[in-house]
Parts: C-alpha cells; sequence; structure tokens
C-alpha cells in the first residue's frame, strides 16, 4: 500500500501536505481501492470556511458514497476542477493530480493532531 | 454450490480470483470477487470484448419424474410446455401463495429432466418452498455443490469459446442449451447470461473447474478478456433493466408491476394465479420504472423519488451508468406518472436530482437484448 512519508492522514482516509500555511488535502490510495471507480465528487466553494474533521464533500463511486472530512480548519482557497470532468484521477493518482481542497489553515496547531505514515499504516493493515 | 449459515463458501475457482487481484465481499454466503481492475474496465469488456464471471454462487435444482411438468407448472409463472423439446430454457418466476415473487430462475428442459437455476441468496428459501408441492412421481434434488458455474459474456463471447470447443456455436439459439466437450471435458453449457450481450455459462463439476478456467483464460488473454467481478454484474444487468432479486423483485413485489408479464402466463394454472390475475386486470397501482438522471449524484436503494412535492416512489436500484455516463435508477413509481418522458426528482441525501422516466432497456446496442 503506498503512503508517502512526507504526508499526514487522518483515520477518516484524509491525506494532507502542510505547504506553510497552506494545506493541501485528498484521500489515500488505500481509500481509492476500498471505494473503487470513482464517479462524482462533491467539493465546497472557494472562500469556505471548514472546521477541523467536518464534512468538506462527499465522493461518490459506482458502489458506494463517502463523506470528505477537513483534517484542519482553514478557508478553502483552491478546488480541483479538474475533478468535475474526469473524477477517476483520484483512482490513478490520489496523493497527485487526484487532490481535491486546498485550505488556508486558521488553526496550524492542529497538525499535531494528525497521524503520520507509520500511523496511518498500523490503521489499514 | 450450497448456501451455508457458518464460513462463507469458496468457490472453485477462489484462489485464481485472489492470485489476480480481485477484491473479495461476503455475498450471500459465499466468498466472491467484486471487482478486479474496476468496474468501469470490466463493464466496457463486456459491453465491447469479452468478459469472463465466476457465478459459482447460483443454486442449481433437478427435477424429475414423471410429474416434473405438472409440477413446475403449478411452481412457476412460465409455460414450462413452451420447452417443447430438450435444450430449450425459459426465464420465468416462482410466485408466492399471494401474488408475490419467491424467486426468478432459469428453467432448463434437458434430456431427462428439468434444471432449475436460482439466486444464490434464495438455495435454501426456493428449497423448502417448492419441496412443499412436491406430489406423485417428482424427484427435487439440490445440485448447488456439484457446479461451479462461470459465464462468458460479450460480444466476441463466441469466438473465444468456439477455440475450445467443435460443438456448433454459430448455430446454436440464445436460450438454448447443450452438452459439449469444451477443453476436453463435457460440459453443460448454454447461450443465456445477465448482461443484454450474447454470451455462454458453463456449469463445471468441480474436478474440470481448474482445467476450464486456465483454458478459458489462455484464449481469452490473446483477445483482451477482463475478470469480471459482481460490481460490474450490477451496473450490466442495470443498463438493460433486469431485475434483481432482494431490490427490484421481492415477495411483495407482483411479476406484473415489475414488468415480467412476459413470463407469466395466464392460461395455465400455477400458485396465487387468481391474485397475479387481478393484478393484471385491475393495473397495478406501481410499476417498476427506468429513470435517466442528469447531474451530480448517484440513486441508491431507498432513496425517494418525488414529482414535485409529492412523493410517488422509491428507488430499488441505483448506479452511474458506464455506459451512458448517467446516473440511473429503477424504482416502482405510483400510477399516473409512469409515462416515459414524465420528469421526477430523485431524493439524494436531501438534494434533488432531476430524472426522466425512460423506456428500457437503458443501454440500446447490446448484441442481445
Amino acid at each position: 500500500m503506498n503512503v508517502p512519508t512526507e504526508l499526514k492522514y487522518t483515520k477518516e482516509h484524509e491525506w494532507v501536505k502542510i505547504d506553510g500555511n497552506v494545506a493541501t488535502v485528498g484521500i489515500t490510495d488505500y481509500a481509492q481501492g476500498e471505494l473503487g471507480d470513482i464517479v462524482f465528487v462533491e467539493l465546497p466553494d472557494i472562500g469556505a470556511e471548514i472546521a477541523q474533521m467536518e464534512a468538506f464533500g462527499t465522493i461518490e463511486a459506482v458502489k458506494a458514497v463517502s463523506e470528505l472530512y477537513c483534517p484542519l480548519s482553514g478557508k478553502v482557497t483552491e478546488i480541483n476542477s479538474a475533478l468535475d470532468d474526469d473524477p477517476m484521477i483520484i483512482n490513478r493518482d490520489p496523493y497527485g493530480d487526484g487532490w481535491m481542497i486546498k485550505i488556508e489553515l486558521t488553526e496550524p496547531g492542529q497538525v499535531e493532531q494528525l497521524l503520520d505514515a507509520s500511523g496511518y499504516t498500523d490503521i489499514i493493515e | 454450490m450450497a448456501n451455508s449459515s457458518a464460513d462463507p463458501i469458496k468457490t472453485p475457482f477462489h484462489d485464481f480470483h485472489v492470485a489476480a487481484g480481485a477484491r473479495m465481499v461476503d455475498f450471500a454466503g459465499f466468498r466472491m470477487p467484486v471487482q478486479y481492475k474496476g468496474i468501469q474496465v470490466e463493464h466496457q469488456a463486456v459491453r465491447n470484448n469479452v468478459g469472463l464471471f465466476d457465478l459459482s454462487h447460483m443454486g442449481e435444482f433437478e427435477v424429475n419424474g414423471k410429474d416434473a411438468e405438472a409440477f413446475l407448472q403449478k411452481t412457476t409463472t412460465n409455460n414450462v410446455a413452451d420447452l417443447d423439446q430438450p435444450g430449450k430454457i425459459q426465464y420465468s418466476c416462482l410466485p408466492t401463495e399471494d401474488g408475490g415473487i419467491v424467486d426468478d430462475l432459469l428453467v432448463y428442459r434437458l434430456e431427462d429432466r428439468y434444471f432449475l437455476v436460482v439466486n444464490a441468496a434464495n438455495i435454501k428459501k426456493d428449497f423448502d418452498h417448492l419441496s412443499k408441492y412436491v406430489t406423485g412421481d417428482v424427484n427435487l434434488v439440490d445440485r448447488s455443490p456439484e457446479y461451479g458455474l462461470l459465464a462468458i459474456q460479450g460480444p466476441n463471447a463466441e469466438k473465444l469459446l468456439a477455440q475450445l470447443t467443435d460443438h456448433d456455436l454459430n448455430n446454436m439459439a440464445y436460450y438454448t442449451s447443450a452438452v459439449a466437450k469444451i477443453a476436453g471435458e463435457d460440459v453443460l453449457f448454454s447461450r443465456t447470461g445477465y448482461t443484454g450481450e450474447d454470451g455462454f455459462e458453463l456449469y463445471i463439476e468441480p474436478a474440470h473447474c481448474g482445467k476450464l478456467w486456465n483454458e478459458i483464460n489462455a484464449v481469452g488473454s490473446t483477445m483482451g478478456m477482463e475478470l469480471v467481478g459482481l460490481g460490474a454484474r450490477d451496473t450490466l444487468r442495470m443498463e438493460m433493466k433486469m431485475p434483481l432479486y432482494g431490490n427490484d423483485i421481492d415477495e411483495t413485489t407482483s411479476p406484473i408491476e415489475a414488468g415480467l408479464s412476459f413470463i407469466v402466463d395466464l392460461t395455465k394454472d400455477f400458485i396465487g394465479k387468481s391474485i397475479v390475475e387481478k393484478h393484471k386486470q385491475e393495473k397495478p397501482s406501481r410499476r417498476l420504472v427506468c429513470l435517466e438522471a442528469e447531474g451530480k449524484g448517484v440513486p441508491r436503494q431507498g432513496f425517494e423519488i418525488f414529482a414535485g412535492d409529492e412523493a410517488v416512489g422509491q428507488v430499488t436500484s441505483g448506479t452511474f451508468s458506464p455506459s451512458l455516463k448517467k446516473p440511473i435508477a429503477l424504482g416502482y413509481v405510483r400510477r399516473g406518472k409512469t409515462k416515459s418522458g414524465n420528469e421526477l426528482e430523485i431524493d439524494i441525501r436531501g438534494r434533488r436530482l432531476p430524472a426522466v422516466v425512460v423506456k428500457p432497456p437503458f443501454y440500446k446496442n447490446a448484441s442481445h437484448k
């Protein structure tokens, strides 16, 4: 299972990449594999303020629907609009082109509460 | 294969699925592959080329004896007398005393017996139900553990199977069966399926399952065949409006409202006939319809269907159609709202998805319809 060491994780299978005060959020390789072929992703509007572990969207696969939870509190600055046309990017490249939203962190200290790669690997194995 | 309440049963092909990287799930008491490479890829392979399914969870019963035909006339809705020679097959259902559906099934007429193929989840229920009606010279035997079942489905199914048998497939009609040497072994097989495409279903003795799997895969690998799991089996059948027992039909649904009048022969007697006849004469209060939606969202079983503010029905099966690239659903909708072209809405967790009633099937270009 692909769990990059430079990322942080939630128990709900989201990943976060921290870059200064901005966090990029997506779902893990394990999560996309469990969901199977993804057909729709509903993402928040730019400017939306989301609290830590609040649902920020939903992801629909052929067989199942799943909520997306925001790993950290912040304000949405960017959404990945390419997922509108081709949501299966998430299946192909969950940690790269399959990213979902970027948020400007309002409480950067929350990062301490996230799992590192080995902590997340323990959950999925 | 047999059903069991204990550990899930592994089909004779289980280890091949695991080796192929399948995602395995427990389904109706069996350990089954739900997907290999992904539902979309597997679905498209069956629509455009050929796919291989393990359906060994399905149940097989044998009925023989002098009174076998009379027994099946009584316990099934279709007219068994139409199976006027060995090799013919019909789609049918087992009615309840109340005009509902115990199960849907295939009835094969073989040389000296009938062969019934029933849903995995209903093997025990069907057998107990049928046993209640056995009278005279009728032997009903559950042969489920004695067969592995593989389906080869897709427009290139004949091309694939022709490389493994000398049997004249070209002249083998849809909904007929034969016994022939396939990969050197005697196999009962039929030109049938649950995908809308041309295809074959092979009932294989457990001892020959490994060999057949390997031979079919050896030929298939030269043709771009895909292994197909239960996930794509569901999207394929839904695009054809083929009902799934437990979702679209059950003991509370009449075959008339489910759109199965074509397998109900009211010129003969069968269990619950007077009630089914009444459904037909009075026009059912609801009907199973096809809904094609626009926009983001996937309808799921149990979602409400609306006409304006009025709740008019419920989704029984829904998915994102890999062929149409749209959300689609089957659902019961009340009389007056079932005409094709009617604009309805499906409630997707509080949001309304516009959907229009369309004529079946959703997918119009299947190689068999």
